[in-house]
């Protein structure tokens, strides 16, 4: 199947499925909103919060945080392959890459709740102070949104694989790769903004 | 006692209270009594509890933002009669905490907010001729986390430890240092809840104002009420994520012992301020801005002329919108951030003066040279004209951070804030509820009851919010439970008392004259009873399940109004078979478990937590997997429907 | 409509006369700063009276030129979409007015956040007036003596109140000498006052911490430089001293009289401030805290 230029792509073939993505922009700039209350947040709390706890240089570890920078990174990349595999049409391949998406996002998670048992056993828990409170909430927000991620792209791909690729399943597909794309721009300030500047 | 002891619930000592549980446990009981007596239950479920028309929905917060109004103005009264005379012993400190605790969180959060967002259901659908809003299941979800958020608040009341640290929350006093009890796990929780289903709310609005206006209605042509109810909810959409995490920090602070708002670690009691405010003074605007659109409808239709300064009222209000965001520091001028920043914030907040006062001017240039009839919702539009206008200049007073400094915490301030709330907001709805009970329920309320209420609630509100004003510049500050007598606060507050009384009899006169009217009032009001102008009274009285049965053709902002008058013709196509989304017991349901989780979570009880979370999660995989592509009616059925109205439109 | 304006003339009526038998407390200062204040409250009330006026005076003759009962029953108003000379006028009045007033309170603001005019030069006496649940402690570092729920201030001097709090946020206030400000526990902040005339002031904090709320005032009484001296002497010959154990023990929630100890709690327990803040953790962030001292 060729798109030619008259033709919308799937997702956007119907006036639901523009509603929906729509819809889907609009809450992404409310969750932008809720990310960005958490950075500002953190600014704060990470010159005047400490305490007697940690700072972040004390606790940061890079190769941790490249592992899962480079995890995310490739995992936005994969779920841009699969929407591209579905709109010429692949569903074996869409499929395909987004199971890599996912593991890649399992992988990702695996990384970060490791971090976060290394936190807790250099005693940077979700107690000690207000920054750390602020660091492993913002972590935690971007955490949960990732996890909610994996189960929702298991959803999607059953259905797809129960229905083929029309014009709900693709719809879904598509905002969900929105999603997952926004949870990998949100990383990428956590990491430029929380780990590089607090190593730095 | 150890189940209680362990969450520190305060123990019942209160007749009042237990009066008060009494009568929620029995009219419940009746209710559900009454309900299954009539044999109404199926009806109910199928009509209501499951519907996804927006017409309904927005009832449905009408009659949930009246309930917790009564709430509020119980709160309120038992307030001014506490502190009606000095050294008055009819409350304790404690529970005067509560009421004014609860009081502030019910009147924003649970009757404002409701009623406002109840409008915007009922009328934004119609006025831009859509069939619903963009996610009709969506808009369900929204009434009933809205309607879970607000019974958890109240179920505080009945099992005890109502939140007492004030609407405004400030930590450290609501933290766990200081109120060891559950009462701020309710707070956190309940708007929490709710918080979600207004954001999801203002999601659905601006995808249906932005997607579903009826061919030939561009921005510039929409009603003025359609142009704040997109306003409004993009603020929503920028100011409620800001609670939804300054809640969570508050809720981990409580529950899970960290440090954003303590005194110790690195806490920082001024952060919680700054987030709350953050979102409140946005907040202000959410509930002002679609006050302002019900007003420039009433104000054009019983002027009978058009809006005058359309665009300046556009403008004005996209201007209030930003403003909104970069005026949050006047609420605590007076936390030391010095000169400099209080300077620069002062002036901020009185720059917002400037658009409102256009609007104001754009009120007056409406009735001039107009034709103006005084029906009871234009009674309450003309008394908000003066009245906001008190309320504004004294924000504007209150802008200036050295005289701040005198006003803060005073009753001052309170006088002030009810004077733009309840001429803002409440005159608004109730002027927006009788001017659009006709198309809600096909007959209209007495006009000769609601003046009678008109006046009394007019007056009501000056006898109680004006004496604050002076007793404020005198040194009293809000939320004392009582005074001495040698303050002097003595006799203004025995003014405020009688107006509150005033007040109390003029919502009840409102209510009797809904049982008045839905009994003698005649069915036959025809289409449009007020000569009205914008295009939701182009359909029929009350509404067809489907709006318009054919879909408007617009080319003014008055396309009704031009139908009538200048021979457009609004209906060109024929009639043809309606798309329309199903019901749903689905988001009662969701709801239903958000409230089960919300209530758990308060308690600590993980067990709860946990299965309510299930079936949270359950719910959504339901509705992921689940096709629903809704029905048609059928054209025979519409031309039917059409025929019974007299004639198709 | 008349009932209504009738009505509303009668309650301004009934608030001249009330303000008029007896000032107001802000509006009756008794030093410079609540003097600073109440002129900006004097002058934002006449600028915001003439609003007011303007507003309703328009309302009246519109409500009574275009009522329905009074016009021909065929008259059809006319569609008017806007002027821009009049939506000019309206645009540009209130920007005028917003500017005077922007005006006013910037001055002012500075002015009511520096030692008043006439006094910078002046060392300040420095108190210390930190709250607990439902207290106010006050700390005379110089003098070494220690007060609760009452301040006594020499007049016609500086008094350079620093202000924080053992636990929930309160705010400082003395109406008639100085605006209110707040005490918190992790920030010092501070407060110019002089009190011109020797007097008994009600001070409190205004800004609720729960159930003691109400009752959390303290007494204020300024009086002649040597008349304070001779006070302090006094104390220092009566009191008994302030231990730790029994500051905590003052700190318990709860009300208490007024007392008086030799020596201060800052000895011990020092305010928030300078090197003592929590959020303070290097040089570079001295500055803030103590930004105050440069004007």
């Amino acid at each position: 199947m060729k798109l030619d230029s008259q033709n919308l792509p799937l997702e956007y073939s119907t006036e639901t499925n523009k509603m929906n993505i729509l819809g889907f922009w609009i809450f992404l700039s409310a969750e932008i909103m809720l990310f960005a209350t958490l950075f500002t947040s953190y600014f704060v709390y990470v010159d005047r919060g400490v305490g007697s706890g940690p700072a972040g240089a004390e606790i940061f570890e890079l190769p941790p945080v490249l592992i899962e920078t480079f995890l995310l990174l490739t995992s936005s990349f994969t779920i841009g392959l699969a929407v591209h595999a579905m709109r010429i049409g692949r569903v074996k391949a869409m499929i395909g890459f987004m199971v890599v998406t996912l593991l890649l996002g399992a992988g990702f998670l695996s990384v970060e709740i490791y971090e976060f048992i290394h936190f807790y056993h250099i005693g940077a828990t979700l107690q000690t102070s207000g920054f750390t409170a602020t660091l492993l909430t913002t972590l935690g927000t971007h955490g949960a949104h990732v996890t909610f991620g994996l189960f929702w792209g298991i959803m999607i791909i059953v259905q797809v694989l129960r229905g083929g690729l029309n014009a709900r399943t693709a719809n879904k597909s598509f905002i969900f790769s929105l999603y997952w794309h926004f949870l990998d721009v949100m990383w990428i300030f956590i990491f430029s903004f929380i780990y590089l500047k607090g190593m730095m | 006692m150890d189940f209680l002891d362990r969450f520190s619930i305060p123990p019942h000592d209160d007749p009042m209270l237990y009066a008060s549980i009494v009568a929620i446990g029995l009219v419940s009981i009746a209710i559900v009594f009454g309900v299954t007596y009539f044999k109404k239950w199926g009806y109910l479920w199928n009509n209501w509890l499951t519907t996804v028309d927006h017409k309904r929905i927005g009832i449905m917060y009408i009659i949930s933002a009246l309930l917790m109004l009564f709430r509020g103005g119980a709160d309120a009264v038992m307030m001014r009669l506490q502190t009606a005379v000095p050294d008055n012993s009819f409350l304790d400190a404690q529970h005067y905490n509560e009421v004014f605790t609860t009081h502030g969180v019910v009147m924003i959060f649970f009757m404002a907010m409701a009623f406002i967002i109840g409008m915007m259901n009922f009328v934004v659908p119609l006025q831009i001729g859509a069939r619903d809003v963009a996610f009709p299941r969506l808009n369900a979800l929204s009434f009933w986390l809205y309607f879970a958020g607000a019974m958890l608040f109240n179920v505080s009341f009945v099992v005890g430890g109502s939140p007492d640290a004030g609407w405004t929350n400030y930590y450290p006093l609501a933290g766990t240092e200081f109120s060891e009890h559950v009462g701020v796990n309710y707070y956190n929780w309940a708007l929490q809840i709710s918080g979600i289903g207004t954001l999801m709310t203002g999601i659905n609005f601006i995808a249906t104002i932005m997607k579903m206006r009826a061919p030939g209605m561009k921005l510039m042509k929409m009603p003025m009420f359609t142009w704040s109810a997109l306003i409004t909810n993009l603020i929503i959409v920028f100011a409620f994520p800001v609670l939804t995490i300054a809640l969570l920090m508050g809720t981990l602070d409580r529950q899970f012992f960290t440090n954003f708002f303590t005194t110790g670690d690195g806490g920082m009691d001024m952060m919680w301020a700054n987030l709350f405010w953050v979102w409140g003074h946005p907040e202000v605007y959410i509930l002002v801005l679609p006050a302002f659109g019900i007003y420039s409808q009433i104000i054009a239709t019983f002027s009978q002329r058009n809006l005058y300064g359309y665009k300046s009222m556009v403008a004005s209000m996209v201007i209030i919108s930003l403003l909104s965001f970069m005026v949050w520091v006047h609420h605590f001028f007076t936390m030391g951030q010095g000169a400099v920043a209080n300077s620069i914030f002062s002036i901020t907040t009185m720059a917002i003066a400037v658009p409102t006062g256009i609007k104001i001017f754009n009120w007056l240039l409406t009735m001039w040279r107009g034709k103006i009839r005084f029906t009871t919702p234009m009674m309450y539009s003309v008394a908000f004209i003066p009245l906001f206008t008190i309320g504004g200049v004294t924000g504007v007073m209150l802008a200036m951070a050295s005289a701040d400094y005198q006003y803060h915490n005073t009753m001052f301030l309170v006088a002030h804030f009810h004077n733009v709330i309840i001429p803002g907001v409440v005159f608004a709805m109730i002027a927006g509820l009788i001017y659009y009970w006709p198309k809600m329920f096909g007959f209209m309320l007495n006009e000769r009851i609601g003046k009678w209420a008109f006046w009394n609630i007019v007056i009501g509100f000056c006898l109680s919010f004006f004496p604050m004003y002076i007793t404020g510049l005198n040194g009293q500050a809000r939320r004392m439970y009582t005074y001495s007598e040698a303050s002097g606060f003595g006799p203004l507050s025995m003014v405020s008392f009688f107006g509150a009384l005033l007040l109390a009899v003029g919502f009840v006169i409102i209510v009797y004259n809904v049982y008045y009217s839905f009994r003698y009032a005649p069915r036959n009001v025809g289409d449009d009873p007020w000569n009205a102008r914008s295009l939701e009274w182009a359909t029929h009285n009350p509404v067809p399940e489907y709006n318009f049965a054919i879909t408007p053709n617009v080319d003014s902002e008055e396309a009704f109004w031009d139908y009538k008058k200048n021979g457009h013709d609004l209906f060109k196509g024929e009639i043809k078979d309606i798309h329309m989304p199903n019901n749903s017991g689905w988001s009662i349901i969701l709801a239903g478990f958000f409230f089960v989780f919300g209530f758990f979570f308060v308690f600590h009880v993980w067990v709860g937590v946990i299965i309510a979370f299930l079936g949270i999660i359950g719910c959504l995989i339901y509705r992921s997997f689940e096709k629903d592509d809704g029905h048609h009616i059928h054209k025979e059925e519409i031309e039917e429907t059409e025929n019974k109205f007299g004639g198709a439109k | 409509m008349k009932l209504k304006w009738t009505y509303l003339a009668l309650l301004t009526g009934i608030a001249a006369f009330l303000a008029g038998c007896e000032p107001l407390l802000v509006l009756d200062p008794k030093g410079p700063q609540a003097d600073t204040t109440a002129t900006v409250i004097w002058i934002s009330i006449f600028t915001m009276s003439f609003i007011v006026i303007v507003v309703l005076v328009m309302l009246a003759v519109i409500l009574f030129k275009y009522r329905a009962s009074k016009q021909d029953p065929d008259y059809e108003p006319p569609h008017i979409e806007g002027n821009k000379y009049v939506e000019g006028i309206i645009v540009a009045v209130p920007i005028l007015i917003v500017a005077f007033l922007s005006v006013v309170s910037t001055i002012s603001t500075h002015q009511v956040e520096s030692p008043p005019e006439g006094y910078a030069e002046d060392e300040p006496l420095v108190i210390y007036a930190s709250s607990s649940n439902w207290k106010w402690h006050f700390s005379y570092p110089e003098q070494d003596i220690e007060t609760v729920n009452y301040v006594f201030i020499p007049t016609n001097q500086n008094v350079e109140f620093r202000l924080y709090s053992h636990g929930t946020i309160s705010s400082f206030w003395i109406p008639q000498l100085a605006g209110q400000k707040y005490a918190m526990a992790d920030m010092t902040n501070y407060l110019n006052v002089v009190a011109d005339e020797p007097g008994e002031y009600m001070g409190r904090n205004s800004n609720f911490n729960g159930e003691g709320f109400a009752e959390n005032e303290f007494a204020v009484t300024a009086m002649p430089p040597s008349e304070f001296d001779s006070w302090v002497e006094d104390i220092h010959n009566t009191a008994d001293p302030l231990t730790e154990e029994e500051f905590e023990e003052l700190l318990e929630p709860g009300h208490l009289g007024q007392m008086t100890f030799t020596g201060t709690h800052q000895e011990f327990k020092p305010a928030p401030e300078g090197e003592n803040s929590p959020h303070n953790h290097g040089p570079s962030d001295s500055d803030e805290d103590g930004g105050h001292h440069h004007h």
